[in-house]
């Protein structure tokens, strides 16, 4: 019964929390563009009004993705720890959160193709080439971190940075891996110079080309966890987790800094993408990893 | 072929009928919602269409009132059909029209979708809009300043709050009529081909 409750709790807290931060992430990319911007509220009132439009199918295939898109997601949701919120105590496995997030991208990319529309193809496509770059710097840099605590659980590794202070967090113990993990993390939330996938002056939004009303809306759902998914697990790899409050306060602070970055760049192409995440981030991975593997510095710079 | 004067094509006149009826809670409640939050699709027509940049960016900021522009008719509300609208072009505005979800609504600009303006008499442009798809809101103006347009999309906010933009309603109710008048412009097409329809 706890367990239900707290799931029930994180789920909610991140609908509240994540869909709040999206419509101050509006507010804060108008005012870089010297506009006044949405109020804070306009994501639930868009999330609101596409559940009270009618929608079409394509097919069996097509509603069932975005089902299976929605909830492979939630599942995901509640494995990450959320400050002083874990769910599945001792079984928040990263690899258990990897497995499950690629449940909702892939649930997507099933019901994407099941509408049939060329423009969502080459989206999906463009998603998984990009999973495919960002995914492999990422876990090169999970793999130090997780070599140094030698545990993988997400609840272990932020609990083993907070007894040190603030120069305890791997942010500080290895700087490579952070930033590393920044630009992947910029990647899997599709923010600007990644956004390939989505790109709607190209391919008219790409997956999302086919929806409309209510499988929209529950999509725009699927996101909004996901990234907090994302950005959840950044919080507790790299910046130490913390209580529930530091939690959030470390989240609000990574994803508008993703935010600002995104709002003054321009798009890359995919091929750039790909070309871009196996130079920079791929050789960052490997002298972090190779740092922390032979030396130990990583683990114990600031000793 | 373009609709002339002589053909008598307006037995009935759909504007007129009233399609209104009791909503229900729920529909009240949606139409807040509605209200609040439109996303124009990314399309337009004509001269109009130069209007529609200073609206979007800094200095008129139509985001700030809810409004979003969408790539795709399927995520979008309101469409706009932005001055003269050719007969060819008339084809693809009701084929976009269709594939837009439920609560839709059009919104047309300057004199060009209300007479024909200065194509009035001419054989490839349509003299009047409604004929073919149900106009919610005109915005006057040739062309309607970024000002006028804004004031339109606010105009159009309150008819929604209040129910009252329902040329979705009347498209769905009156479709043969509707059909008819399109079929009458556009000639029948058996096979949908985009290069030799």
């Amino acid at each position: 019964m706890s367990t239900f409750f707290k799931a029930t709790l994180l789920v909610l807290l991140a609908f509240f929390w994540q869909l709040t931060l999206a419509g101050i992430q509006r507010k804060v990319t108008a005012r870089i563009h010297r506009r006044v911007g949405s109020p804070w509220y306009q994501n639930f009132i868009d999330l609101f009004k596409t559940w009270s439009k009618s929608s079409i199918s394509h097919g069996f295939i097509y509603d069932f993705g975005v089902l299976m898109a929605l909830g492979g997601t939630i599942a995901t949701l509640i494995f990450v720890p959320a400050g002083h919120i874990v769910v599945f105590d001792k079984l928040d496995n990263f690899f258990v959160i990897v497995y499950l997030l690629a449940v909702g991208s892939l649930g997507m990319a099933m019901s994407a193709v099941g509408s049939g529309n060329p423009w969502a193809s080459i989206g999906v496509m463009r998603a998984l080439t990009q999973m495919l770059a960002y995914e492999i710097p990422y876990i090169m840099t999970v793999f130090g971190i997780i070599y140094a605590n030698k545990t993988a659980s997400i609840h272990a590794i932020a609990q083993a940075q907070q007894t040190m202070g603030i120069l305890g967090w791997n942010m500080f113990r290895m700087p490579l891996g952070v930033i590393v993990g920044f630009i992947s993390l910029m990647g899997m939330l599709g923010k600007k110079p990644y956004d390939a996938p989505i790109a709607p002056a190209e391919i008219a939004s790409g997956p999302l080309v086919e929806y409309g009303g209510k499988h929209l809306g529950m999509l725009m759902l699927q996101h909004e966890f996901a990234t907090f998914v994302e950005v959840g697990l950044f919080v507790n790899l790299f910046l130490g987790g913390g209580t529930l409050i530091a939690f959030l306060i470390k989240y609000f602070i990574v994803y508008i800094l993703a935010t600002m970055i995104a709002s003054v760049v321009a798009r890359f192409k995919i091929d750039q993408l790909v070309v871009f995440y196996y130079k920079v981030p791929l050789a960052l991975a490997l002298i972090q990893t190779a740092i922390v593997i032979f030396t130990g510095l990583g683990v114990s710079i600031w000793l | 072929m373009a609709l002339n004067e002589n053909e008598k094509i307006n037995e009935i006149d759909v504007n007129e009928l009233d399609c209104r009826d009791t909503l229900t809670f729920w529909e009240k409640f949606g139409n807040i919602f509605r209200s609040k939050s439109i996303w124009m699709l990314h399309y337009c027509t004509g001269c109009g269409a130069m209007e529609l940049p200073p609206t979007m960016t800094s200095r008129f900021d139509m985001e700030r009132i809810g409004m979003a522009p969408m790539a795709t008719p399927r995520q979008a509300d309101v469409l706009l059909i932005t001055g003269y609208l050719s007969v060819k072009t008339l084809r693809r505005i009701i084929y976009t029209y269709e594939q837009m979800q439920n609560p839709k609504y059009v919104v047309g600009f300057g004199s060009c979708t209300l007479n024909g303006g200065v194509y009035y008499d001419s054989y490839a442009v349509i003299s009047r809009l409604d004929y073919y798809i149900p106009v919610d809101l005109y915005i006057a103006g040739c062309m309607p300043r970024p000002e006028a347009v804004m004031s339109g999309f606010k105009k159009l906010m309150d008819m929604i709050k209040k129910g009252e933009a329902l040329g979705w309603k009347r498209y769905q109710k009156y479709y043969d009529w509707y059909k008819k008048n399109q079929i009458r412009a556009l000639g029948e097409v058996y096979v949908k081909d985009e290069f030799h329809e």
